[in-house]
């Protein structure tokens, strides 16, 4: 069964089984390998993606629900000339990753609660970040770089452009 | 400034000289060479194992150590950019191939030669058997906190000055100046007096025709400009944007998926499974069982089990088809034990006392208990504990001709190649592996297991395969951090004065100091029993340390209390002749302002932990509110002798201690049925976001010898977290994880609204 939707501005159109995995579509059929595998059961974060501006868990979302919506992915998220999203910015600024094998998963988080509450409150941070697992412990430094966004971007814009038709380009993975 | 191309400086004769490091009476013929066709992009002199300079004077600096989080090809190319009074700007890093030259002898020396001093003159020949040691072993480690400590305080300073002492050289007689008129500054040559500057890359092809200096002179660590100074990492934006590629990201044409079962009793075979169900699913290529195999190296035996593996079009159906097969295996004689039966036979053995070995004796401990005026005791408890790093053990392997290519994300990359040749049956020269930054590694990924997996599918199949395991399969086939009990007694006289200091624990690993103790307690009698189990051993983070940290440091708190004495200034008594420990309990104990009063319902705990040639102090405050433990606050002190990259020492240290603090709060491998009970993050949870507590690091740079940094942070925070419990509660937290106790603690409802 094909499933047509668009990823960072693109549409795409895969023809696999209807249960399969948003995560696995990504990174198998779309060769998208910036977001990644953690546990499968929605418990780690590090598959998040946006479907239409919201953080959603890519492993457990069957393919078939994102027909017709907006996928953005961690390689979505810089401007269209390649600028780095301010909240990218805000993670090499406080030298966040170590591993960095979360850290797709924890800059889509943390970029859907900014564009909502550019200057939220630890309670808001613990509640949009708790889903993300960083085994290598760097909250501190996650929770220092997303308050670090208000502040040094209140006059930028914060997100990405979530696509408008004239950029949009058809590829079918039939 | 175009770059030379390796074969112009080749055909023009541009190679030669002997790897310093290496020795050029160890290894004769034209070692760089050799290398030159192996390392990274083409173009670039190779002037050194560890150094290559091109036409546009960029420098490269050679990092044998493997990239986990730790920041290791930073911190170590300041070391060498700092002897080389290279252009931090134009310096690149990049890792070493997997190939016997870069065998991590100075680690290698470290870990196998521990503790004995070899006289000065001597020292050359142990390097030289060292070299050749490693190189048989295949050493390639990242582990042990040692990467700064010996490869970066022996290879790379020393790649760097000797790099820069032949540049002088070579600069002095092309102007006709005497050397010492000779300068250098940001990868370039200066003669001030007649105003000449060169870059480095003038005399790169010189310089390869001289032999490097195995003893060249180092800068005065206080004309240091890199190392000690903050530079951001170079693996960061790659970091932030997706694009660093993982093993898991590799992509090969012609690529199938794997996803892999072993028995849940360790050592159990294949029996029976349905093959047929697996088939029947769409996409799924073949379902195949592959032999199990015991590798051998100085650090001990690999086993891993019968495999059964399904191959498909994508991992998704893979992992869903290995569900279908159903798969009955054999027993193994271990299908009675659990948990409870080895605590049960643990506590059975430190009792028997039977071939007790000891660590430590002084002093007559038996005397001292006959006529102590008071004396405590207490048992001591943890479980076993899974890696879980976040990127899931994973392998691509193409093994096809004879040849055989492995792409993985691993602790030793020589090790794992030789072991993939040895399970092939392939000479070590057939394996090509390409090593990447791992997502995690925390001592699992030393072992080589997935990646033989990988290339045993590979070769059944005849095609690339992506062998990924499940989380599932991560936590319950891993190598665990072992479960120990340990038991204490401490005498004290009349006045409270700690007297005598006894230990028994289980099953000893490394390193051989964890269980020692930095007071000055007149009588220690230091000891293990060996109480052999069926679960697979692994380093895990800190390794012994992360056990007998939470044991020492809280027994030496209750010994505080028996001596009604406040427990930081009880630890620091006995360390008055112990002045670097002193200096960092007592800062970790100012930083947090141990003397200022807690509200009810809250306390502090503190622990002084050195291993891996750092010592840490941690002061830990918690809030206990109906039961529930919120860590509010870690206050952590390190001295490592001397910070290279104090922001990466700071980042390990929140990394390690965040570590350390999963595992005290929940982290718990348990065995029923001889298996694994836990399989996924639901059920063996890790600190998250709203549970991570404030972290505030300091170092102290004492001078001393360059200490670990990746795993010293680990072991105190589970014992400093348990006294915290304690002053806060009254309750002794004598086994770990917490979530196991009940902390029935309430705060006392005033009842007056203001």
């Amino acid at each position: 069964m094909s499933t047509t939707f668009r990823v960072n501005r693109i549409q795409q159109t895969v023809d696999v089984d209807p249960s399969k995995p948003l995560l696995w579509v990504i990174r198998e059929q779309l060769g998208l390998t910036g977001t990644k595998f953690g546990c499968g059961i929605a418990e780690c974060g590090a598959c998040t993606v946006h479907i239409d501006g919201q953080p959603v868990r890519s492993c457990v979302t069957p393919i078939s629900s994102v027909e017709g919506r907006e996928v953005t992915t961690i390689e979505g998220i810089a401007s269209a000339d390649g600028e780095l999203h301010p909240v990218q910015r805000a993670w090499i600024d406080n030298q966040v990753p170590q591993c960095g094998y979360c850290q797709s998963g924890q800059i889509m988080s943390a970029s859907a609660l900014i564009a909502n509450n550019p200057n939220p409150t630890d309670a808001d941070i613990d509640a949009a970040m708790q889903g993300n697992i960083c085994r290598c412990g760097m909250y501190g430094r996650i929770r220092n770089a997303i308050k670090s966004v208000g502040v040094a971007s209140s006059d930028e814009k914060l997100f990405y452009d979530v696509a408008s038709a004239e950029d949009a380009t058809e590829v079918d993975h039939g | 400034m175009g770059k030379w191309t390796r074969r112009a400086f080749i055909t023009t004769g541009l190679v030669a000289g002997g790897g310093v490091i290496v020795g050029v009476a160890l290894r004769p013929g034209n070692q760089i060479k050799d290398l030159a066709g192996k390392v990274g992009e083409e173009g670039g002199q190779l002037v050194h194992s560890y150094v290559k300079i091109d036409t546009d004077n960029t420098i490269t600096a050679i990092i044998p150590h493997s990239e986990m989080g730790q920041g290791v090809q930073t911190a170590l190319g300041q070391m060498l950019a700092e002897e080389l009074d290279a252009d931090w700007e134009n310096l690149l890093t990049e890792e070493a191939p997997a190939l016997g030259e870069y065998s991590t002898y100075s680690a290698g020396r470290r870990y196998l030669l521990a503790g004995i001093d070899f006289p000065e003159i001597l020292i050359p020949t142990v390097d030289g058997a060292m070299m050749r040691v490693a190189d048989s072993l295949n050493m390639q480690i990242t582990g042990g906190s040692m990467s700064v400590r010996t490869t970066g305080a022996l290879a790379m300073r020393i790649a760097g000055a000797a790099t820069r002492e032949m540049l002088e050289e070579a600069a002095a007689s092309f102007w006709g100046v005497p050397i010492s008129e000779v300068t250098t500054e940001n990868s370039y040559l200066i003669h001030a007096v007649t105003n000449r500057r060169e870059p480095y890359a003038t005399f790169a092809s010189t310089i390869a025709e001289m032999t490097p200096s195995q003893t060249p002179t180092f800068k005065d660590p206080s004309d240091y400009k890199i190392v000690g100074t903050h530079k951001p990492r170079r693996d960061i934006p790659a970091k932030v944007d997706g694009s660093l590629k993982f093993a898991l990201d590799v992509r090969l044409p012609d690529m199938l998926y794997a996803s892999v079962i072993r028995s849940p009793v360790s050592g159990g075979s294949v029996v029976l499974f349905d093959k047929a169900a697996a088939l029947a699913i769409d996409g799924v290529v073949d379902v195949i069982k592959i032999p199990a195999s015991t590798i051998g190296n100085a650090f001990g035996g690999t086993y891993s089990g019968e495999t059964v593996a399904v191959v498909a079009d994508s991992y998704w159906t893979a992992n869903l088809a290995i569900k279908e097969l159903d798969v009955q295996w054999s027993k193994t004689g271990f299908e009675s034990v659990s948990s409870d039966s080895i605590f049960a036979q643990f506590d059975r053995d430190i009792t028997s006392r039977i071939e007790r070995q000891t660590d430590r004796v002084e002093g007559e401990t038996d005397s001292v208990f006959a006529t102590a005026a008071k004396i405590i005791d207490a048992d001591y408890h943890v479980p076993y504990l899974a890696h879980t790093c976040m990127e899931p053990l994973n392998a691509t392997a193409n093994v096809r001709d004879g040849n055989a290519e492995v792409w993985v994300g691993c602790q030793n990359p020589l090790g794992f190649r030789r072991d993939v040749a040895v399970v092939l049956g392939l000479e070590e020269e057939a394996v090509t592996l390409h090593n990447h930054a791992m997502g995690g590694g925390f001592g699992r990924k030393a072992r080589p297991d997935y990646a033989i997996q990988a290339a045993q599918i590979s070769q059944a199949v005849g095609r690339p395969v992506q062998l990924i395991w499940s989380r599932e399969e991560d936590v319950r086939q891993d190598f665990y951090r072992p479960a120990v009990q340990s038991r204490f007694r401490a005498a004290f006289d009349a006045d409270n004065n700690i007297l005598a200091w006894e230990n028994t624990y289980t099953n000893k690993n490394e390193p051989v100091e964890a269980p020692l103790i930095p007071y000055a307690v007149p009588a220690q009698d230091i000891g293990y029993v060996s109480s052999p189990t069926h679960v697979p051993f692994g380093a895990w983070r800190s390794v012994d340390h992360s056990q007998h940290g939470f044991f020492t440091e809280s027994f030496i708190d209750e010994a505080a209390h028996a001596a009604e004495k406040d427990p930081f200034e009880f630890r620091a008594e006995l360390l008055k002749d112990s002045p670097r420990h002193l200096a960092v309990l007592a800062k970790a104990a100012e930083e947090a302002g141990w003397n200022r009063m807690l509200p009810a319902g809250r306390g502090r705990g503190i622990s002084l932990q050195e291993s891996f040639g750092s010592l840490v102090a941690q002061v830990v405050e918690v809030t206990i509110n109906n039961g529930e433990v919120a860590v509010d606050r870690v206050v952590a002190v390190i001295d490592p002798g001397l910070a290279v990259a104090p922001d990466g020492i700071a980042a390990q240290l929140e990394s390690g201690i965040i570590y350390g603090l999963t595992a005290a709060l929940f982290g718990e491998i348990t065995i029923e049925d001889g298996a694994v009970v836990q399989s996924n993050f639901h059920d063996y949870p890790s600190v998250r976001m709203n549970q991570a507590p404030k972290i505030e690091t300091h170092v102290i740079n004492s001078g001393n010898d360059i200490g670990g940094a990746g795993e010293p942070g680990t072991p105190g925070i589970g014992p400093a977290l348990a006294n915290a419990v304690f002053d806060a509660t009254g309750i002794r937290v004598r086994q770990l994880p917490l979530k196991n106790f009940d902390l029935d603690f309430r705060v006392e409802e005033t009842g007056d609204v203001a």
